[in-house]
């Protein structure tokens, strides 16, 4: 072993940087131990005990440089290479270091990007259903109102969310809010839409924006858009995120008329809400879907009451003068059009069977969706089902599940009609009919290939002149495949019902 | 209503896309998955409806105290503590668990009180256990804190604080300085011997001092560091400096002989660290305070006895959750090694339980080198710990980062949420008992013991909700 020890006088680093150095120094190749430091008391005890032999004049103002080099590099690494290394490492420590990344890192909880957020802030959750209570309640502790996008949340922590909302007249939207609309900017999927005197309150995102689009083709507005998801109207979360909504619009200046859009809500919540609506100054629109009432002809009761005369809803395409037989087949991404579809078609098909079924005789478990076993009944599916959005993307974004379905549909000859939904808007997919309208064309051609008939494919086309997609494009290109494209869901499922032959309620799902 | 809103966006990006297509800005959250195992727990906290009003009045409570000297005293006077009582720093641990610096410590320790001859002799004394007529007890069970070690018996001198608006007090010992000290586990004849002019001459002085020239705002002098390049943990040097302006005049007119101030005072501004035991029961007595409120997620104590890392909440009682203590990543002294280095040691993270240390690196750029290398690291550190904390300090304030106050009250939710663990500045201990300091760096705790904490939050939630009593 070599030691070598030298004081450097007039020189000064600090400890932390001369700590560095040392660390440095000691990884070059032969260097056993190495020991930058100023000459402190304590620095000259440490050097003492590592065996380093230090001047007895070193004052604390001297830097002291101790190499101990192995005996055995000493003929590779001479001391002049160590001194060097000492040289280099001590100019790194000293010279100005290369900027630092000093962007400042977005915040990672919901709670801190509100810490200076201005007051009309609204939250938008998208993250998987087992979190999103989380970041939800941060927004409504922090005063805001919050959409609650994610699906597969829990009722429970519904309740608890609304009501640790309702304290503090926050509004929340959801959970599984597909569409608000709230000062001209469109939330999750959302139609581009004029400003005007509508305020919608919806209990989920399709049926709200059938409304939009058909309220744009009548040359009506829309205020603002407010969702209040599925199970707001339950019994057990009791509304009140409705009511909540229904008060803000009924403040707002801007709003002189209101519709309300849901499935059948609970009794005693149905009584509640009407008898509150009733209360405000605001004329309230009950929109409550059944056998009777659809959501077209809820737009157009909406349009009388304002005094703007009912347009002829637009169609693209031809019809196909087919009629049965075998069974009608509706792949829906849209939830709430999926279920108008099965209350109009019930009344004259009889049971049909879904995944999300209007009663649960008729149940189609998802594991049967997704293996393409739709059995050979009336079928209805709702592919953004929760159960079929678990670790996948809603169908809007990402048509893989149903572009298969429809495959796999058109090969059974039992499909007499295939009746489809495409909704445009921000966030859906930039352009649905590029893969739909191919898939659409290929259906038809199997059909006629393995079966030798046509097979009718009807499409509910749900979207504004103004939304990204082009909605005349997309119309065309679907028109163009052999679809009966229409704007009305309602008028849609008329048609697509139409088209297959009855089936006597006393033997459906009698018939293999 | 009509007003285009400021959006925030936690989730889908392609939704933030969307927003972004109108002409308005998302705000993006970078969201993350939750630690393993923690969604429901943390579900059933955020639904918990004391838990909001819990942090904010402890968050309160923590900022309502003001911390002052009040006094030195030997520590059977301060802390009732009799012959054969040892306090030591972190979770509750026995010699046998007991990792080097410990014993070195409670070895020097038995032989500064007189209970052995010879500190060597002191490990069979230990292990014949409690029948040996000896107790040993965490610093955090007696409103104590201890450095590394944190080894404090009956005639070691403390310093006292007080919260003037309560009363409530807290205690350190008094700083031995750096290198072979008998904190960092090192028991030699010198350490001893400078532990007892400690107790005979230094203590006495300070104590005059003090009570002659009132108390010292320790609360104060804190925000005045911070703004002087101390983040207080691992740099105390303008803290030191201060306080020795505010005692040497009256250390000189106290009656205290001219020798012993003298000795005093360079005993004391030789030693940048000597703050630091003054800076841990401040943070103490304000953490302290934000005990023992029942649905708060706020940490209240952050502590290691050199084999544990412990935390305590405080809507969790006594409660310690504890885990493996991890060795610190840093810098090493002379030759030593990761080797040489003992797992984390002491109750000083008390210090970033209060918001200041690592969760201030932003204000000391002198030591950036030593603990997380360069400027902006120690600008985004101070910011990512705003990520896991409940507020700002309004009193303690960082000017680089447009005086924004440091980040306060950790949420056991927030680190759960984020997997963003505390940032703790530290000494590194020799791993073998008598050895002394060895290095310096940054450590963090171990991952497993905020899961812990907030299991038991969540239980307690559900018990309450279920209508019954919370369980310790």
């Amino acid at each position: 072993m070599t030691d070598h020890v030298s004081l450097r006088s007039g020189v000064y680093a600090d400890s932390v940087s001369l700590l560095q150095v040392s660390k440095q120094v000691a990884a070059t190749p032969g260097v056993r131990d190495a020991q930058v430091a100023m000459a402190t008391p304590l620095n000259l005890e440490t050097l003492a005990v590592m065996g380093f032999d230090v001047p007895a004049d070193a004052s604390p103002n001297d830097m002291v440089v101790a190499l101990r080099l192995d005996a055995a590099s000493v003929e590779t690494v001479s001391l002049e290479g160590a001194l060097a290394a000492v040289d280099a490492a001590l100019a790194a420590a000293s010279a100005p270091r290369a900027a630092g990344d000093t962007a400042v890192a977005p915040p990672r909880t919901t709670a801190t990007s509100l810490r200076d957020a201005p007051e009309e802030t609204i939250v938008m959750v998208s993250v998987p259903g087992p979190s999103a209570f989380v970041e939800a309640m941060d927004a409504v502790e922090a005063g805001h109102d919050v959409m609650v996008f994610s699906d597969n949340v829990p009722l429970d922590q519904e309740v608890a969310l609304k009501q640790a909302a309702a304290t503090r007249d926050v509004l929340v939207m959801g959970p599984d809010c597909g569409t608000a609309v709230v000062g001209g900017v469109g939330l999750g999927f959302a139609n581009v839409v004029r400003p005007g005197p509508v305020g919608v309150v919806a209990a989920s995102g399709t049926g709200t924006q059938q409304i939009l689009a058909l309220l744009d083709q009548a040359g009506v507005g829309v205020s603002a858009a407010l969702g209040v998801g599925g199970r707001d109207l339950s019994a057990a979360v009791g509304g009140r995120s409705t009511r909540t909504a229904l008060a803000r619009l009924d403040a707002d200046p801007a709003t002189t008329h209101v519709v309300l859009v849901s499935k059948p809500p609970a009794a005693e919540v149905a009584d509640a809400i009407s008898a509150y609506a009733e209360s405000l100054s605001v004329p309230v629109e009950l929109v409550l879907l059944s056998a009777d009432t659809d959501l077209t002809g809820g737009t157009e009761a909406l349009l009388a009451t304002l005094d703007v005369p009912t347009p002829t809803w637009r169609r693209w395409g031809v019809p196909d003068a087919v009629h049965g037989p075998g069974r009608l087949r509706g792949l829906f991404v849209g939830g709430t059009l999926c279920d108008e579809a099965m209350l109009v078609a019930t009344q004259e098909l009889g049971p049909i069977r879904s995944n999300i079924p209007l009663t649960g005789d008729d149940a189609l478990d998802a594991a049967s969706v997704l293996a393409g076993d739709l059995g050979d009944e009336h079928v209805m599916i709702d592919f953004g089902d929760d159960a079929l959005t678990v670790g996948r993307a809603h169908p809007m974004i990402d048509p893989t599940l149903r572009l298969a379905a429809l495959a796999h549909t058109a090969a059974d000859a039992d499909t007499a009609v295939v009746l489809l939904d495409v909704v445009l808007g921000h966030g859906a997919e930039p352009d649905p009919a590029a893969s739909l309208a191919p898939a659409i064309a290929d259906a038809r051609a199997t059909a006629a290939a393995e079966h030798g008939r046509t097979l009718p494919v009807v499409v509910t086309l749900v979207g504004t002149r103004s939304d990204p997609q082009d909605l005349e494009r997309q119309a065309a290109a679907l028109a163009e495949a052999g679809a009966y494209v229409f704007s009305s869901n309602a008028e849609a499922t008329r048609h697509a019902v139409a088209l297959v032959a009855p089936v006597p309620a006393t033997t459906a799902g009698e018939a293999r | 209503m009509t007003a285009a809103p400021t959006v925030v966006t936690v989730g889908t990006s392609l939704l933030a896309d969307a927003i972004d297509e109108q002409a308005v800005v998302a705000r993006r959250v970078d969201w993350q998955p939750p630690m393993p195992g923690t969604a429901d727990d943390l579900a059933a906290v955020a639904a918990d409806p004391l838990r909001a009003e819990a942090n904010a009045r402890a968050v309160a409570a923590y900022l309502g105290v003001t911390a002052q000297l009040v006094d030195v005293l030997p520590a059977s006077e301060a802390l009732g503590l009799q012959r054969g009582d040892f306090l030591h720093a972190g979770p509750p641990i026995d010699w046998e668990r007991a990792s080097g610096p410990m014993r070195g410590a409670l070895m020097g320790a038995a032989a500064l009180e007189g209970l052995v001859a010879d500190p060597e002799d002191a490990p069979a004394f230990f292990r014949a256990g409690a029948g040996a007529g000896y107790t040993l007890d965490p610093c955090h069970h007696h409103h104590a804190v201890g450095p590394m070690a944190g080894v404090v018996t009956p005639s070691m001198w403390v310093f006292v604080l007080e919260d003037a608006s309560t009363g409530a007090r807290t205690y350190c010992p008094l700083n031995e300085g750096l290198g072979k000290v008998l904190r960092y586990g090192a028991y030699s004849d010198d350490v001893l011997a400078r532990l007892r002019w400690m107790s005979s001459v230094l203590g006495p002085v300070l104590q005059r001092a003090v009570r002659s020239a009132g108390p010292v705002d320790v609360t104060a002098l804190l925000a005045q560091m911070l703004q002087m390049g101390d983040e207080a943990h691992n740099r105390n040097r303008a803290g030191t400096l201060m306080l020795l302006r505010d005692l040497v005049p009256a250390m000189i007119r106290s009656g205290s002989r001219a020798g012993d101030v003298a000795d005093a005072v360079a005993f004391v501004g030789g030693n940048d660290h000597f703050f630091l035991n003054l800076a841990m029961p401040a943070c103490k007595l304000a953490l302290d305070a934000a005990r023992d409120i029942e649905g708060s997620t706020m940490v209240v104590a952050m502590a290691r006895n050199g084999t544990d890392f412990g935390i305590q909440v405080s809507g969790t009682g006594d409660q310690w959750f504890t885990g493996p203590a991890q060795v610190a990543d840093g810098l090493y002294l002379g030759s030593y090694g990761p080797d040489d280095a003992n797992p984390d040691i002491g109750d000083s993270a008390i210090t970033e339980t209060a918001g200041i240390g690592g969760f201030a690196m932003a204000t000391a750029p002198a030591i950036v080198r030593l603990v997380g290398g360069s400027v902006p690291d120690a600008l985004a550190t101070t910011r990512r710990m705003g990520e896991i904390t409940l507020a700002e300090n309004p009193r303690w304030t960082i000017p680089v980062l447009e005086f924004a106050g440091t980040p306060t009250g950790i949420d056991v939710t927030r680190v759960c949420r984020t997997s963003i663990l505390p940032q703790i500045n530290t000494g590194m201990a020799g791993r073998v008992a008598g050895t002394g300091q060895v290095g310096a760096g940054l450590v963090t705790p171990p991952t497993e013991i905020f899961p812990a904490a907030l299991a038991a939050l969540a239980e307690r939630a559900h018990e309450r909700a279920a209508g019954r009593a919370p369980t310790e």
